[in-house]
């Protein structure tokens, strides 16, 4: 059974089938996409169950000719696309449930474009083969520039046009570095990149270096790194809240995918070269995203910062570019799906309430709404990195995978666990705590069924993987070694960075690994 | 039976589950019931555990290790979920059990007719839970999540009453200083890991006594640990938060911010020992530290009027008394005084919670005075936990804080030393004056209080006579070594854990003189109380009249709140602010929108040619042709 | 016999009087005929090369040109007169609606 093709176009396929149906039958056609979003789902879970953790290479691999001319269609999944496909395939129905009551006009367009929405996240994660990718990665912009613009707040056209025109000016350099590489190997398929990478027999340093940049360029406008985050604030203050979910905890992760996926292992060179930039401006972002993310008068906007600073250290430790730097990237960008979209659904919620999303118009919802202040407090929570949450686990990694690159940058981005706290519990404090200001808040009710219910399994999850972050790690182990192996493989300018010794007085000799278990697994590059 | 003690941390981690989710529909008997007995549990099955390791003691052998399951995996980073057991685990979690139960216990009257009673209980739970996690982890990262959790738990109690703004700050505040110290906290096992390989305890040991650890990173992991428990255990400078932390309801602040929590700092560090006494330039820091603040707290505590600040304060000073044992390289000491401590300062705590209760919630002691006739138990458990905590021979402050004051003085830190007994002045003066202000002199109540007076129900006083029972005799588990050999049980109880370090003895003779000395100063701090306030409070109206200033300055709390404010959270704030307004929409989103200006400008320019008139288009296309044909002719 | 160059000079002369009359002119009508005079200038290099080189391409290509201009002469004028009825004048620079 091609499962991944079935993944991918399930929802595109669903999509189809309601725009047969009649728009006045409003149940029908969000029960029936979310039916199918709940299959996709479903068939998520299957690929997470039969997926096997020992290698690290592509699995469940299908390839068969299209085009022409290098243009093939080609799937695959390994470890670390495996729970980003997971979250879309999660967050969709999630977002969909949410929207149940919020969206009310044009609810046909609007479950259509969601489907489509994660047809094309779906097959950007999957796509092996360099041109399908460019395809979803820009055909996912159609549905989201018109959730935004058709369903989003009063600034929204303004809000897409600007998250659309960015993101395109970046990927059109990159198809144009796609198409230059397509002339050197005469193919498109990014395995026999690949392969052709680590055979020694590559592009020369000097053209790695101008495709590099237009990869990047596209990547970074996504994640985003600084300074090109401005599009993000406004996107998510003016998108409806399924689209700030799903732009907040899948969408930004194509970037950080990009990079580890395509930019990274493709040109090892290039990297060796710009890695400290790269390094730096995540560094920037995460202590900048979090200090703007102090001073935001905007819930959604707050929020936005925030994934500034968590995705700049998600960056932080890709670019880190050792086992533990990637196993936490990845981790922590579950994480972050999971715990941003969980604040993007609290705050949704708490606008269709009040319909403002001003912080000081908020106050002493605690008592209110109990319910939802006990989510809310774990979303800030899991989104702070309190142990026995996933933020935590996934924090650590990165900084640990970060500290190994680099003390002080290390050191550095450690303030992050200062500023999250500061911001999120901040914004706590200010909408949940003190005495009710607003006479409006007396009315709210707390949630019902349905409410709990979209935010239930979030929880869930986030102390899931709080406690049994194996779940995940095991998955992706062989598939982050793999991948450090094919960047810092080739360019010897990375593959030891030396154990920081700021004590030269005092001797010290690090031990050998203490591991028991799992030591034909243990392919980290750096040692 | 015998590897049961990994479910002691398990009772109260259900019943907060229990509590919390399904709380409110729960009546409030139950709640207590479940709320009380889950942490009875956990203190039986210490008990039983702490039983079964003495009677295994003499066989030898490590620590009891118990792993639940691998947690984290990735790399060089692994820690797993296990638990560990071993004499310094059995006393405090006896500690922590033992003082909780009776706080529960203590809390099913004072918060009896609070609306958030499960909540109430069930935090009070999770805190047992992340508490019983942190002292019976077998590595830093199991420790590191109870240390989280105990902050979580500190957070949501002391912003219990959230609709009081007050509190909802001091809560967020306690968080958020917490997390500076946690952040150098999580650096420090970050080179743990670099440098040891693993954040095991006994790995730690092992390569702390091999030599695998140089001295340059113990003192590096030493120090940046350390700094978290600043944060944790409230020392110089990051102890601001708990004074405000009193915001808390009482039965909190005498549980999590005298007894149990604040002292995780000093257990962390006597847990580490093998790896601080590696570093003497890491131990002598802890010491300055710890006699500084303890110092430092002390002269606050003295001009405070609000009774829970002033035993805020004292526990901060407290504090810095078991750090100075710790970095006198006495932790046993330390350790000891944390268990005395634990007794009498939760039950100050809850002596100050019943005259609270018996007032209406009055917290001035200004209002106060004369309540020895109306609240008779609560002034003999007050009486006994401040003879306890002044250091008068026979209870158990005098012994633990003698054996730390005795380690100072022995280990050759004379300033230390002398700081410390200076603090012991301070502790003996502001508690005798907290006591009289309290419960002696004329009645200065409020008219509405006076009319309510009333001593607690029994649930609350049975509380306060075990502390006090507690606190008065919990010091003959170690007497002084000059008192008879063997006698020490507390240090020997502990060698396992701790090692002895190499110790400089002091003769019978000057042994027997520092002793006369604490005492002496315990006198004189109370003898002072006594000339200061015992009639009448002439002699303290003169001071105050006669250094305004000074007496200002230590009232307004040295200014430490405002020049933080000031000095780092304004500018933090303004600057960002200022940062966001000016560059972030200015200049970056400037240039984004600025682009998208230019393009459409550069459209709007070129536009001049679309004039919509055929005949230009046809000029226009005739000189295009004219070109094209001239480059073919020519 | 006449050299085909008068024919070409004929030619080149008529089309630059259409040129010319059709950027002079104000009036749609007047443009349009200026069109038709270059039109039937372009038939008349085309008859005329045709008969020079002895072939019958030029001339199939003129009995093109003549059917395309009547229809376009057909299409030109019905819109000339749609313009009329609506605008209320044929002057070509009053119809100036693309203007960016």
């Amino acid at each position: 059974m091609p499962i991944l093709s079935l993944l991918t176009f399930l929802p595109l396929a669903g999509a189809l089938v309601l725009a047969f149906l009649p728009r006045r039958r409003e149940v029908l056609l969000r029960g029936l996409a979310l039916a199918v979003a709940l299959i996709a789902l479903g068939l998520s879970v299957g690929l997470y169950l039969s997926f096997e953790s020992g290698t690290g290479g592509m699995q469940f691999v299908e390839h068969a000719p299209w085009l022409g001319s290098g243009i093939e269609y080609h799937l695959g999944v390994d470890g670390i696309s495996l729970f980003l496909v997971m979250l879309a395939a999660f967050l969709v129905p999630v977002s969909m449930l949410a929207s149940w009551r919020s969206v009310s006009s044009k609810v046909k367009e609007f479950l259509i474009f969601m489907l489509v929405l994660e047809t094309g996240i779906i097959g950007v994660f999957l796509s092996l083969n360099v041109f399908l990718f460019y395809v979803f990665w820009e055909a996912m912009l159609i549905p989201m520039y018109f959730l935004i613009g058709v369903w989003g707040g009063a600034r929204r056209v303004y809000a897409t046009m600007k998250f659309v025109l960015y993101t395109m000016l970046g990927s059109l350099l990159m198809l144009v570095a796609m198409i230059i590489l397509h002339g050197r190997t005469g193919t498109f398929n990014l395995l026999e990149y690949y392969r052709l990478a680590g055979s020694g027999d590559w592009l020369d340093p000097r053209l790695q270096v101008w495709l590099f940049l237009a990869f990047a360029l596209a990547f970074a406008v996504k994640v985003p790194l600084f300074p090109l985050h401005t599009w993000l604030p406004d996107a998510h203050v003016e998108a409806p809240t399924a689209g700030s979910v799903i732009l907040a905890a899948v969408l930004l992760k194509m970037g950080a995918y990009g990079f580890l996926r395509f930019a990274l292992p493709l040109f090892p060179e290039a990297v060796s070269k710009f890695l400290p930039y790269l390094s730096a401006l995540s560094l920037v972002g995460v202590v900048y995203g979090g200090l703007m993310a102090l001073v935001q008068k905007d819930i959604k906007s707050l929020v936005a910062y925030s994934s500034v600073s968590h995705m700049g250290l998600v960056m932080l430790a890709v670019f880190a570019l050792n086992f533990e730097g990637v196993q936490g990237a990845v981790f922590q960008m579950v994480n972050h799906g999971l715990s941003t979209g969980a604040l993007f659904l609290v705050v949704g919620l708490l606008y269709e309430r009040s319909h403002t999303r001003r912080i000081s118009d908020y106050g002493g919802l605690s008592r209110q709404m109990p319910v939802l202040s006990a989510f809310f407090m774990i979303a800030v929570l899991s989104s702070a990195g309190l142990p026995g949450l996933n933020g935590f686990v996934g924090e650590i990694l990165c900084l640990f995978g970060v500290f190994r690159a680099g003390t002080l940058l290390a050191v550095l981005a450690v303030s992050t666990v200062i500023l999250a706290a500061a911001y999120l519990l901040g914004l706590f404090q200010k909408v949940m705590h003190g005495p009710i200001s607003n006479p409006a808040v007396r009315t709210f009710k707390d949630l019902n069924l349905r409410e709990v219910l979209v935010l239930l399994p979030i929880i869930v999850l986030m102390f899931w993987l709080g406690l049994r972050p194996g779940s995940v790690l095991r998955k992706t182990e062989a598939s982050a070694a793999l991948q450090v192996s094919r960047v810092t493989g080739r360019s010897s300018v990375l593959v030891s960075t030396p154990a920081p010794s700021p004590l030269k007085a005092g001797k010290f000799s690090p031990l050998p690994l203490i591991r028991e278990k799992r030591p034909a697994e243990e392919k980290d590059a750096d040692d | 039976m015998k590897e049961a003690f990994w479910m002691i941390p398990l009772f109260p981690a259900v019943g907060a589950l229990g509590l919390l989710v399904f709380g409110s529909r729960l009546r409030r008997g139950a709640v207590s019931f479940l709320g009380c007995l889950t942490v009875l549990a956990s203190f039986l099955l210490s008990l039983a555990s702490f039983l079964g390791l003495s009677a295994t003691a003499a066989a030898g052998g490590g620590p009891r290790i118990k792993v639940l399951f691998d947690w984290l995996d990735a790399g060089r980073l692994s820690a797993g979920l296990s638990f560990q057991f071993d004499a310094l685990t059995a006393v405090m979690a006896l500690v922590v059990t033992g003082v909780s139960f009776v706080i529960h216990v203590y809390s099913v009257g004072y918060m009896k007719g609070d609306r958030s009673y499960a909540r109430y209980f069930g935090l009070l739970n999770l805190f047992v839970f992340s508490m019983l996690l942190l002292v019976m982890a077998s590595n830093m990262i199991v420790l590191f999540i109870g240390w989280e959790g105990v902050g979580l738990c500190s957070y949501l109690l002391i912003g219990f009453w959230f609709e009081k703004p007050a509190a909802a700050a001091a809560g967020k505040k306690a968080f958020l200083i917490n997390r500076i110290g946690d952040a150098a906290f999580l650096v420090g096992i970050l080179f743990l890991v670099l440098f040891v390989g693993g954040t095991e305890f006994r790995l730690i040991e092992r390569a702390a006594l091999n030599g695998e650890l140089g001295a340059g990173a113990a003192t590096l992991i030493g120090l940046l640990l350390f700094a978290g428990a600043c944060g944790k255990s409230a020392q110089l400078p990051l102890y601001v938060w708990l004074p405000d932390a009193m915001e808390g309801p009482t039965p909190v602040s005498a549980l999590i911010h005298a007894a149990t929590m604040v002292t995780a700092g000093v257990y962390m560090v006597a847990r580490l020992n093998p790896l601080y006494s590696l570093s003497p330039a890491a131990l002598e820091t802890v010491a300055v530290v710890g006699a500084a603040t303890a110092v430092f707290a002390a002269t606050m505590a003295c001009v405070q009027n609000d009774i829970k600040r002033v035993l805020a304060y004292s526990t901060i000073s407290q504090l810095g008394y078991m750090f100075i044992g710790c970095g006198v390289g006495a932790y046993a000491a330390g350790i000891f005084h944390l268990f005395t401590h634990a007794f009498f300062k939760s039950l100050l705590f809850l002596s100050a919670g019943s005259v609270m209760h018996a007032l209406s919630g009055e917290l001035d002691i200004r209002r106060m005075g004369g309540l020895r006739r109306h609240l008779p138990l609560t002034y003999a458990a007050f009486l006994t936990g401040t003879i306890a905590i002044s250091g008068v021979p026979f209870f158990s402050g005098f012994f633990s804080k003698d054996a730390i004051l005795t380690k100072a003085f022995a280990s050759g830190r004379h300033v230390v030393w002398a700081l410390g007994l200076l603090a012991a002045v301070m502790t003996a003066f502001y508690m005798f004056r907290l006591l009289l202000r309290v419960f002696h002199g004329q009645e200065r109540l409020e008219p509405s209080a006076k009319a309510r007076l009333h001593e607690s129900p029994p649930v609350m006083t049975v509380p306060l006579l075990i502390l006090a029972f507690c606190s008065a005799a919990g010091g003959y588990l170690s007497l002084p070594v000059v008192f008879g050999k063997g006698l020490d049980r507390f240090p020997r109880y502990l060698e396992s854990v701790i090692l002895p370090g190499a110790e400089a003895h002091l003769s019978r003779g000057t042994e027997w003189l520092l002793i006369a000395t604490s005492t002496a100063v315990a006198l004189v701090g109370i003898v002072l109380a006594f000339l200061f306030y015992g009639r009448r409070t002439v002699v303290p109206e003169t001071l105050i009249r006669t250094f305004p200033r000074l007496y200002r300055l230590v009232a307004d709390k040295y200014y430490i709140d405002e020049l933080y404010g000031a000095v780092i959270v304004n500018p933090l704030l303004r600057g960002s602010e200022a940062v966001y307004r000016d560059f972030d929409v200015r200049v970056i989103d400037g240039a984004v929108n600025g682009a998208a200006r230019l393009t459409a400008r550069a459209g709007k320019g070129l536009n001049v040619l679309q004039t919509g008139r055929v005949r230009d288009y046809a000029l226009a296309l005739l000189v295009g042709v004219l070109i094209v044909v001239g480059f073919l002719v020519l | 016999m006449i050299p085909a160059s008068w024919f070409l000079a004929l030619s080149g002369v008529l089309f630059a009087l259409g040129v010319l009359a059709f950027l002079i002119k104000k009036d749609l009508l007047l443009m349009f005929l200026a069109v038709e005079v270059m039109l039937n200038a372009a038939n008349l290099a085309f008859v005329a090369f045709a008969r020079r080189h002895g072939l019958l391409e030029g001339q199939a290509a003129v009995f093109f040109i003549i059917t395309v201009a009547a229809a376009e002469a057909a299409v030109g004028l019905a819109i000339i007169l749609l313009v009329f009825r609506r605008k209320k004048t044929v002057k070509a620079d009053e119809i100036s609606v693309l203007k960016g």
